[in-house]
């Protein structure tokens, strides 16, 4: 793993794929290949709320990638100084062993090129003291760019935060569960209950 | 060479601050002005280079050459443009008077212009987009407070509990505001929202309350009636303020929730629960009264009841509710000036062509019109003829519901001018096309954004046009000039009309060098709301019988009247939008289209099965205004009665290839309703059947 960690809140996310356009934006991709997605799973109903998950997903710059050791070339590479997995545009041959090997579907098509295009985690911008795209645009800012301890880091401060506002049951990811919701009902149903309870 | 330019965005009409560094005369990057937004900037923001760099975007000057709508355009030189324009426009005055030319436009930073040029034409028929958004929440202000919705706002930041009807506040973005509620929710607020379907801000609401389509104001007047029965509002406010209190007391008497639950299907002691609890949090309390919820055509009554609430929880000119925005005479500055307002301007004393004003629309606001009316009064020549319509960056044909009545109604226009950046499907039915540079390649007049802390905001120039285009003030006044006008434009560059603007304030266009921006006070500027609240209405009340409506002939409390089930085999067609896309300007932005580049058709799964209908399939939806094609989204989650799409899309412009017939389009369903009273379009007041297709 790079010594650098991406961390997506979920909690704050709204899925508004803003993420996905700055990235494409920064490195002037067409069409076609999209180096972070939001995957939304759900929505399914918990405590009368239809929840949904949001799930980031750029490269996750493996200790060990996949995709390094698949690569024939040696276009695939992990950057020797902090860990970032990248490729070198030079080297790459199209041949997409890369893209078979990551389990998470990484590595992405450029048509354009005939090459493998990938997140790197924007590395000119952290060479030069900046934050990834995706993270430096957030709508929310609930993407966080640094040191893997900032995962714990943001969620201590969100709790407390959220301790201090309002008692000690409440969390953001702990909603107050409500009274019990009966399934909506349509006029028609809800005529046919009431004539039910005058009979 | 690389600088940094602050400026405004354009890809939506929320205009939000922006950073844009330039290098080499391109722009290399796009952020959110880090002084206001910390550099957070949407999809459609960052997108903006896509439309830069889009070739299918309008490009040089055109004259229809073949039948309208044909695609056959001869490419012409700007004179030859403008002359034909001219030519054109004053053949129709000539013939028709002036108030045969129609303006419409999407509100915009130089709508002060486009305003001038038609007063000085001598035509009362500016309107804007506006109505259509919400003309019946500026209706229902004005009855309660005298002041227009645009000129209030909510303090999201410090709210406890804040509550949506239908208002899709995370995919509706306005970065500001959603960045406030972010934050406040990690401070604990509460979200209830109720809506006819699951959203992204259903998935972040405290409370969620799936409502029966178009029963919004029953659970409203229920509310209304556990509050004041059980004195859950904030007294000492409402005995100050409000007026016609007992009566609107007795008339919500009835109103009760068990009667509500029947109308809505939300359970009555949920209803009372919810009253109770959010009543703790007042007065920082926000009911959020637009958009959307429920559009039918007694719209007025919704909007109505749900400032109504905010006035009962006390969340009027309050920290975490409602506050009036204030100006920079608030701030104590000189006015700020628009064009408009020069001495000698003729004033025009012509009946408008929407009635506003007169005994068609007597309350709604003339400053924006209503344009749902503008198809009827070109078909029907009532109250007159119309015979020119000029459409700035607004795509009437594809906003006004009823595609296909709009299109019959301008087929009997003898002039259709379009001035935008797309090819609209307006722009692509229009006799000329005047291209307008996109908000990049331009600048435009100045921005007041009135607030707790007045701020003007600038749009500069970050590069120069990529092609043959010039902005709107330009196109105005060298239009004017060509109709013996041009002396109410009186600038040559944009500076001169910054410098206009600014000429009574004692600021300089060099003090936005630095930010962009320029704050007129460095602290929130809030009312007494105990002693000294400004109200505007007749009496300087809250009125809860309104003079404004009363003495139009309009009730203030209307007996409630329950919207009708769609009959067997139908659905309620309700409309909405997301996260990456504006209204129908972005369905071709490559970039946009690739996340969202279609429509689908929310449908119940029970209903959906009960019609042989299977998630992903083709399926026809109709109804008596027209038809289209769509795939099907088969989900638990939209209420039974209802059907949900998209709007924007179904596009039949073959020039833009991206989003060229891809989805439906609501507009040619939908029927053309405008409630009578407020001005908003009952955009939820249309039946469609549904049958699946088997190709």
């Amino acid at each position: 793993m790079s010594e650098y960690y991406l961390f997506h809140d979920s909690a704050k996310c709204i899925a508004c794929l803003s993420c996905e356009v700055h990235c494409k934006e920064n490195k002037r991709l067409p069409v076609g290949p999209r180096l972070c997605r939001i995957q939304t799973v759900g929505p399914q109903m918990v405590n009368q709320i239809p929840k949904m998950d949001f799930i980031f997903m750029p490269c996750y710059h493996c200790e060990r990638p996949w995709c390094v050791a698949a690569c024939p070339t040696g276009a695939m590479q992990k950057r020797a100084k902090d860990g970032i997995v990248f490729t070198d545009d030079e080297l790459c041959v199209g041949c997409k062993a890369c893209m078979r090997a990551c389990p998470w579907g990484a590595p992405q098509w450029n048509d354009e090129t005939g090459k493998v295009v990938k997140c790197d985690y924007c590395m000119d911008r952290v060479d030069d003291g900046l934050m990834p795209a995706c993270v430096t645009k957030c709508v929310t800012h609930c993407l966080h760019f640094g040191k893997p301890s900032l995962i714990s880091d943001v969620r201590r401060e969100r709790h407390a935060k959220a301790m201090a506002a309002v008692g000690w049951e409440v969390t953001l990811s702990q909603p107050v569960p409500g009274p019990k919701r009966k399934k909506p009902t349509t006029k028609k149903q809800a005529k046919a209950k009431k004539k039910q309870k005058e009979a | 060479m690389q600088k940094d330019v602050y400026s405004i965005c354009f890809m939506c009409t929320v205009r939000c601050p922006i950073k844009v560094t330039v290098e080499d005369g391109t722009v290399k990057w796009i952020e959110g002005n880090p002084h206001q937004l910390k550099g957070a900037l949407c999809a459609k923001g960052s997108a903006g280079t896509a439309l830069l760099r889009d070739n299918e975007r309008l490009r040089y000057p055109m004259i229809r050459e073949g039948a309208r709508g044909e695609g056959k355009w001869k490419r012409v030189s700007w004179d030859e443009a403008l002359n034909y324009t001219a030519e054109k426009l004053s053949e129709v005055i000539d013939k028709n008077g002036p108030e045969s030319v129609v303006f419409g436009e999407r509100q915009n930073l130089n709508t002060h212009i486009s305003k001038t040029f038609m007063r000085a034409i001598g035509s009362p028929n500016h309107y804007t987009h506006d109505a259509l958004c919400k003309g019946s929440v500026n209706t229902a202000f004005r009855s309660l407070t005298g002041y227009t919705d645009a000129q209030v706002n909510m303090d999201f930041a410090n709210a406890k509990h804040v509550v949506f009807y239908g208002r899709n506040f995370f995919e509706s973005l306005q970065l500001k505001p959603i960045q406030a509620l972010m934050g406040a929710k990690e401070k604990g607020a509460k979200i209830t929202y109720i809506d006819i379907r699951s959203t992204v801000t259903a998935s972040h609401a405290d409370r969620f309350w799936m409502i029966r389509p178009g029963t919004d104001l029953a659970l409203n007047y229920a509310l209304i009636h556990v509050i004041l029965k059980e004195n859950l509002y904030d007294e000492e406010f409402v005995n100050k303020w409000f007026s016609g209190l007992k009566e609107y007391r007795a008339f919500v008497e009835s109103h009760t929730p068990e009667w509500a639950e029947e109308e809505t299907g939300i359970p009555a002691d949920e209803i009372v629960a919810f009253a109770r609890e959010i009543s703790k949090d007042k007065p920082r309390v926000i009911f959020n009264y637009g958009y959307r919820g429920a559009n039918h055509d007694n719209e007025i009554c919704f909007r109505r009841s749900l400032i109504i609430l905010n006035g009962l929880m006390g969340s009027v000119e309050a920290k975490g509710g409602l506050y009036f925005k204030k100006g920079p005479k608030d701030a104590g500055y000189g006015a700020f000036k628009p064009l408009t307002e020069q001495k000698g301007l003729p004033k025009v004393d012509i009946q408008r062509f929407d009635g506003v004003g007169a005994s068609k629309l007597p309350v709604c606001d003339p400053a924006h019109g209503v344009g749902s009316m503008l198809p009827f009064a070109i078909l029907e020549e009532d109250p007159y003829p119309i015979k020119a319509a000029i459409s700035n960056r607004w795509d009437p044909l594809l906003s006004i519901p009823d595609y296909n009545l709009n299109k019959r109604a301008f087929d009997k226009l003898d002039l259709i001018v379009t001035i935008d950046i797309n090819f609209s499907e307006t722009a692509w039915y229009s006799d000329v096309i005047l291209p307008e540079s996109i908000y990049l390649e331009r600048a435009d007049s100045l921005m007041m954004a009135n607030s707790l802390k007045p701020t003007i905001f600038m749009r500069r120039q970050c590069i120069p046009p990529r092609f043959d285009t010039k902005p709107q003030w330009e196109i105005i006044k060298s239009l004017a000039e060509r109709m013996g006008i041009g002396k109410w434009f009186p600038y040559e560059g944009i500076e001169d009309i910054w410098n206009y603007q600014l000429q009574d304030m004692g600021i300089k266009i060099e003090d936005f060098e630095a930010k962009g921006f320029v704050t007129l006070s460095d602290k929130d500027i809030l009312w007494d709301r105990k002693n000294d609240l400004k109200l505007k209405t007749v009496s300087g009340k809250f009125e809860l019988i309104s003079n404004l409506l009363e003495n139009n002939g309009f009730s203030s409390c209307p007996k409630y009247e329950s919207v009708e089930a769609p009959p067997e085999g139908s659905f309620r067609l309700t409309v909405g939008r997301c996260a990456v896309h504006t209204h129908v300007s972005t369905q071709n932005n490559p970039y946009l289209n690739e996340l969202v580049p279609e429509n689908v058709l929310w449908i119940n799964r029970e209903e959906a099965e009960k019609f042989g209908i299977s998630d992903g399939q083709y399926v026809e939806v109709s109804s008596d205004q027209g038809f289209g094609k769509i795939k099907a989204f088969v989900t638990d989650f939209i209420h039974p009665e209802a059907v949900f799409m998209l709007h924007g899309f179904g596009r039949q412009v073959p020039a833009t290839t991206r989003c060229y017939n891809k989805g439906a389009s609501d507009t040619a369903l939908q029927k053309n309703v405008t409630d009578m009273v407020g001005g908003s379009p009952g955009l939820h007041d249309t039946f469609v059947r549904v049958r699946p297709l088997t190709e």
